[in-house]
């Protein structure tokens, strides 16, 4: 439970503890429990702060070996962030900009699964600015099909949109939401668009009903 | 009779005795080895205790504030309630304003109310304005998709979480002959009694729990821990009678009846929970679940123990 001596790890636990406390945050375990098991948490995506409220729902010892997957572009530019997501949030950085691509965005996530992390992935690539979810990009396939024993969870982060909706000016002090589903896998013959349109669908479902 | 001050300080050392108490009763049960299951229990009531003391805490503190410090603590209360209870509802995009209306005017309106002592305009700002004004806001919307449904939640939200606690309260602006300057004392007994009932309900049932009351809504209920609990509260309330203005047997009564009703009130609010598919309406709290988890019985409770105060003691 304590933190270690690390003043990142230490770092960590505050911000888990604010963004806790400015959103409120509760994680409805639906599908799976939270156990200490290898998993790759995918998860709709609004904002890049999203990783945290993963990381904060999940208990100290899951916290300490499931690694936020980020990109490269957005978190490399400034020291600070690459301070925050490389030290303190031990995150997998992707280069997802193909033309400046020095490696393939696959091989660092399943570095991290050949090492026994559990991964906080985003399949839609992008922040959605809209409702309902993007198309997925292939990665979560790959995954799948590489580490066909580590459970891909779909996490659905309950959405700011009920906080403060297009046009408002003033936020409705809600709590956030973050329901943990049951876990997909991989269909034996299954082909990679049937499987990421499976993926997606079970995120999907997962929605509050359109309100 | 002792000043009020004196009596608030000697009613809450004796709560955190009985902390101490409880927290080294936890203690030694945690280094006892037990089975997985009787450890989990143990656990959770270290937890609960734990959540015990900063809740006394602040209680304590805001009570030394005094009355500005009361009205405060349960204007938050009210507000993380409301929080929760909305958190947990479908709205829809046009019901915006009626929900910032709840939050930003109706709630702090209320307290307010309180602090001026205003009780004609604080017995029907909710239930007359807030409830004509909220559909007509969302009605401008014009948004009829389950309009009645919506309109149904976001009043039961304000009337729960706003003006139900509020009138913790409003216990203190009640005007009881000989009894000036003692509000406060009111406030201590209602807030002792139903939380001891919440206590002994848990304790009872723990000990004795073999019936469960109604597994549908609430499957840690039994009938015994609702016996125990209500009966034990009751002794704890008639115990009280002292800091208040009525006689024993009138605590005695008074403590009954709003154990009773806070009985249900954690039982209704259990109900909700259970259609929203959800077992504790927030995680504010570690081992007691959200704030309305906490107060779900006070906000049944302190309305009608407030009007039986104001109708038979206040002239």
């Amino acid at each position: 439970m304590i933190p270690g001596i690390r003043p990142e790890a230490w770092l960590a636990s505050l911000l888990c503890l604010a963004a806790r406390l400015i959103t409120g945050v509760r994680a409805i375990w639906r599908g799976c429990p939270p156990l200490p098991r290898q998993r790759v948490y995918f998860a709709n995506h609004t904002s890049h702060f999203d990783f945290i409220l993963i990381w904060a729902t999940l208990p100290a010892d899951l916290r300490r070996a499931t690694r936020p997957v980020a990109a490269s572009d957005y978190w490399g530019r400034t020291a600070a962030r690459r301070y925050l997501i490389q030290r303190v949030f031990r995150g997998v950085l992707i280069d997802r900009v193909p033309p400046s691509r020095h490696e393939s965005p696959l091989r660092p996530m399943l570095q991290a699964l050949a090492s026994q992390d559990s991964l906080i992935l985003f399949p839609e690539g992008t922040r959605n600015a809209g409702d309902g979810l993007l198309p997925f990009k292939a990665g979560l396939y790959h995954l799948a099909r590489e580490f066909p024993d580590v459970e891909l969870v779909p996490v659905w982060i309950e959405n700011v949109s009920r906080v403060m909706p297009k046009g408002a000016h003033l936020p409705v002090p809600l709590l956030c939401g973050l329901s943990y589903g049951q876990p997909v896998t991989l269909l034996a013959g299954e082909t990679k668009q049937a499987f990421l349109a499976r993926a997606r669908q079970v995120l999907l479902s997962m929605a509050p009903p359109e309100a | 009779m002792d000043s009020p001050a004196s009596i608030l300080t000697a009613v809450f050392l004796g709560v955190f005795s009985v902390l101490v108490l409880a927290s080294a009763t936890g203690l030694v049960l945690r280094a006892r080895p037990g089975t997985e299951a009787s450890r989990a229990v143990v656990d959770n009531l270290n937890a609960r205790l734990k959540a015990w003391w900063v809740m006394i805490i602040l209680l304590a503190l805001a009570f030394w504030a005094g009355e500005t410090g009361v009205i405060l603590l349960f204007a938050f209360v009210s507000f993380q309630s409301l929080r929760e209870f909305i958190s947990l509802t479908h709205t829809r995009r046009s019901d915006h304003v009626a929900l910032l209306s709840g939050f930003f005017f109706f709630l702090p309106f209320q307290y307010y109310l309180v602090a001026i002592d205003w009780y004609g305009l604080f017995a029907v700002l909710i239930p007359v304005y807030a409830f004509l004004s909220i559909p007509i806001a969302a009605s401008l919307g014009s948004d009829t998709t389950r309009f009645l449904e919506r309109m149904a939640k976001v009043q039961w939200g304000l009337m729960i979480c706003i003006y139900s606690l509020s009138h913790v309260p409003a216990l203190m602006t009640l005007e009881i002959p000989g009894y000036a300057g003692r509000g406060s004392l009111l406030v201590v007994f209602l807030l002792l009694t139903v939380q001891a009932s919440d206590v002994f309900q848990y304790v009872w049932g723990k000990l004795l729990g073999r019936h469960k009351l109604a597994p549908g809504i609430s499957p840690s209920k039994t009938v015994e821990g609702l016996v125990g609990g209500v009966l034990t509260a009751t002794a704890v309330g008639t115990a009280l009678w002292w800091i208040t203005p009525f006689a024993w047997w009138q605590a005695a009564l008074l403590a009954l009846t709003i154990n009773i009703l806070g009985f249900f009130g954690g039982f209704v609010l259990s109900a909700i929970k259970r259609d929203r598919g959800v077992k504790d309406w927030g995680t504010l709290i570690e081992g007691h679940g959200g704030m309305l988890d906490r107060v779900d019985s006070l906000s049944f409770a302190a309305p009608i123990f407030f009007h039986l105060v104001r109708y038979w003691w206040v002239p």
